[in-house]
């Protein structure tokens, strides 16, 4: 009896302390297999990017990256678990270990690569900050907007881009500003300024909340770069690898034309030399960076190529409704570039 | 002789000073100046009230399953009901909520003859269950031998709200109480522990005490070793309402006359039985409004767990707030959240001035 509520005891004081081991004891890989998914921080909360749905499942594009690394990873996209992330604390979650890659639409910026220990793997979505106007105004130009009423968002970097845009395109304009997006968006509705500006991701979800949506629009100027992707920590290359070319191989993937719903045929029958090659038909391009030969087929197949990511989560299969613009691929005159696998 | 007095029947009083229009000239119409008061107020009901009525009640949607059903222009309550199950149990699996349940009615079927005034031997029950039921809640929610574990991850919505409150009224009161006595204690060591351990908490936000355990904590520890969020926010939202309660709490000690602790001397009584038999029923008794006081901040608060990415009821609906399906319709989320936290509230309100009325003992006024 005695041994048995020892046991017991020791057991629950242990999981009460909730001590459990994470990641460094050998590579994120090792510790990652070992553990048997991939710890991903994510969003807490960001329209197209990560949320959940009534059932309690995540989803967005982040998410979706922090999948596919789990399918190139394991074969299985669900072996995948998520931490939801504040602004403030996501690059301490991802430096002491609590997460394994940060997908969080964070923005690429030279100090947060080199001053924080971390790396960016790469970029899943290019945003920048752009405006979103009512159509009665008339305005087909960002140009036209001389001695507007903008409203604004306080506190965040799109005010200091706001003003050097302005200044150097020599306009003027009245800022109003708002500790919430709910309430910049219902002053644009309510006549109190004429435009509003954000980054032109979270512009097509504010512009849902409208009663009319159809009667605003997002001008095609945009005044900042925001380069949004993954982050590993430096220093674990072997692990850094295999997040970057999990970006890549879902690029390759949209370039060859491999969707989720043709890769298993594709991966049987193509004779593309390139396909073959990414599908791990030809060679084993996984073996070198410690994954599966047919590490893109689970990928592909469980989570989709990067063009069946993005619709789904923020374009035309979504309720955003956000044109690819500098995310389609490089041969359709956008930005997103993968060197080949090879 | 004698004269035989007939008094007339009393006269019924005035109409005008009984029934409803006597209830309104005394209460609404009095002076002048009240019944500005009284027409200016039916002026802002009479403003206010019909768009709110109609807003949530008339042109509100009660049924369908998307935005789309939601066109009559008032609230979408459809909102609401898609989401209801992940507001009050988060990420719960749903296969295993009956855990959650069984929990509760656990909790309430266990704490019922507590409120029993004729029970015997009711303080050793009590101190029985607050032995037993906390390992059993934990075992039923977290899982162990026997049950499937679920990750505090996953917990969410009001059972966490929940979880967070009754945890941190729980442990705060009796680490408090220690607090109170320790920092009257006649042993300097003891006293100066204590006076450090209050100053110290009550001098932080609790908003910076949950993000330093979030965020610095991690940086300090080694790197294979991480406390679990909840229980880093469970930790540091006791010893903060401990705090609290210590100085609630000595305000009562201090309220109890000195002929008290001098009387429970004479009698032989050493300091803990003096202070469990006399000083603390008293002292603790005095202080209800001030404790109930603290217990419904302490609820509220719970929602800042939000800034550590804990999904409370607040933070399960604002997450629901964005999810591109339900874009829009953050007012009836919020509206929910703030009838929930009411009716917690307003209960806790009721019951500590029923408390006070069962012990009252002549110090009301």
């Amino acid at each position: 009896m005695k041994p048995v509520r020892t046991a017991a005891l020791s057991i629950l004081a242990a999981t009460t302390l909730g001590l459990s081991s994470h990641a460094s004891a050998g590579t994120t890989l090792d510790a990652v297999m070992k553990k048997g998914y991939v710890q991903c921080g994510v969003s807490d909360g960001l329209p197209g990017f990560s949320f959940t749905d009534a059932q309690g499942n995540y989803k967005g594009i982040d998410v979706d990256v922090c999948r596919a690394v789990a399918a190139a990873v394991f074969g299985d996209a669900s072996k995948v678990r998520f931490t939801p992330l504040t602004a403030k604390e996501r690059f301490t979650a991802l430096q002491s270990g609590e997460v394994d890659v940060l997908s969080r639409n964070t923005t690429w910026t030279s100090s947060r690569d080199s001053g924080m220990g971390l790396h960016f793997a790469g970029v899943t979505y290019y945003d920048g900050q752009g405006f979103l106007v009512n159509k009665k105004l008339g305005v087909k130009s960002a140009k036209e907007l001389d001695g507007a009423a903008v409203c604004i968002q306080a506190g965040t970097t799109t005010e200091l881009n706001l003003a050097d845009y302005f200044r150097s395109s020599g306009m003027k304009y009245t800022p109003i500003t708002y500790d919430k997006s709910d309430e910049t968006i219902v002053a644009l509705e309510a006549g109190r300024c004429d435009v509003l500006t954000s980054d032109q991701s979270q512009l097509y979800a504010q512009r849902i909340k409208l009663a009319n949506p159809e009667d605003y629009v997002v001008l095609p100027e945009v005044i900042s770069k925001e380069p949004l992707g993954p982050l590993v920590r430096q220093g674990d290359d072997e692990w850094f690898n295999i997040v970057r070319w999990t970006l890549f191989a879902l690029l390759n993937a949209e370039e060859a034309g491999i969707s989720s719903a043709n890769v298993e045929k594709e991966a049987a029958s193509s004779t593309n030399p390139d396909v073959r090659r990414l599908l791990g038909a030809d060679g084993d391009y996984g073996k070198d960076l410690k994954v599966s030969k047919d590490w893109v087929v689970n990928m592909v197949k469980q989570v989709g190529n990067y063009g069946e990511m993005f619709e789904r989560n923020v374009g035309m299969g979504s309720e955003l409704k956000i044109a690819r613009g500098q995310n389609a691929l490089w041969n359709a005159g956008g930005l997103q570039y993968a060197p080949p696998v090879r | 002789m004698s004269t035989t007095h007939h008094f007339k029947p009393s006269l019924p009083p005035p109409a005008m000073s009984v029934g409803a229009i006597g209830w309104l000239r005394a209460n609404l119409f009095s002076s002048p100046f009240n019944t500005l008061l009284t027409l200016a107020s039916i002026w802002l009901l009479w403003l206010t009230l019909p768009p709110v009525l109609n807003w949530a009640l008339f042109d509100a949607t009660w049924s369908g399953s998307s935005r789309s059903d939601c066109s009559a222009g008032g609230a979408c309550w459809v909102f609401i009901q898609s989401r209801f199950s992940q507001f009050m149990y988060g990420f719960y699996p749903a296969e295993l909520r009956w855990r959650v349940d069984l929990t509760v009615i656990l909790a309430i079927i266990g704490a019922a003859p507590l409120f029993f005034r004729a029970m015997p031997k009711k303080w050793v029950y009590g101190v029985g269950y607050l032995l037993v039921y906390p390992w059993l809640a934990f075992w039923l929610l977290y899982g162990g031998p026997g049950l499937d574990v679920v990750e505090t991850s996953q917990w969410g919505g009001l059972m966490l709200t929940l979880v967070i409150a009754v945890v941190g009224i729980a442990g705060a009161m009796p680490i408090g109480i220690l607090l109170a006595l320790g920092r009257r204690s006649e042993m300097p060591a003891i006293r100066v522990i204590c006076v450090t351990f209050i100053e110290f908490w009550r001098g932080v936000p609790l908003i910076t005490v949950l993000f330093m355990s979030s965020v610095m904590l991690p940086l300090f520890l080694p790197e294979q070793v991480s406390i679990d969020k909840l229980l880093r926010a469970l930790i540091a939202v006791t010893l903060f309402e401990a705090a609290y309660i210590a100085e609630v709490v000595r305000g009562g000690l201090q309220a109890i006359p000195k002929g008290q602790y001098e009387a429970g001397r004479a009698l032989g009584l050493g300091y803990w039985r003096l202070m469990g038999l006399v000083i603390l029923p008293q002292a603790l008794k005095l202080v209800i409004p001030g404790i109930v006081n603290t217990f419904i901040a302490l609820f509220k608060d719970t929602s800042l767990v939000i800034i550590i990415g804990l999904f409370d009821l607040f933070n399960s609906i604002h997450q629901a707030t964005v999810d591109p399906a339900w874009l829009g319709f953050s007012t009836e989320g919020y509206v929910f959240a703030a009838a929930v936290y009411w009716i917690f509230c307003f209960g806790m309100s009721r019951y500590s001035m029923h408390l006070e009325r069962r012990l009252h003992t002549g110090h009301k006024r």
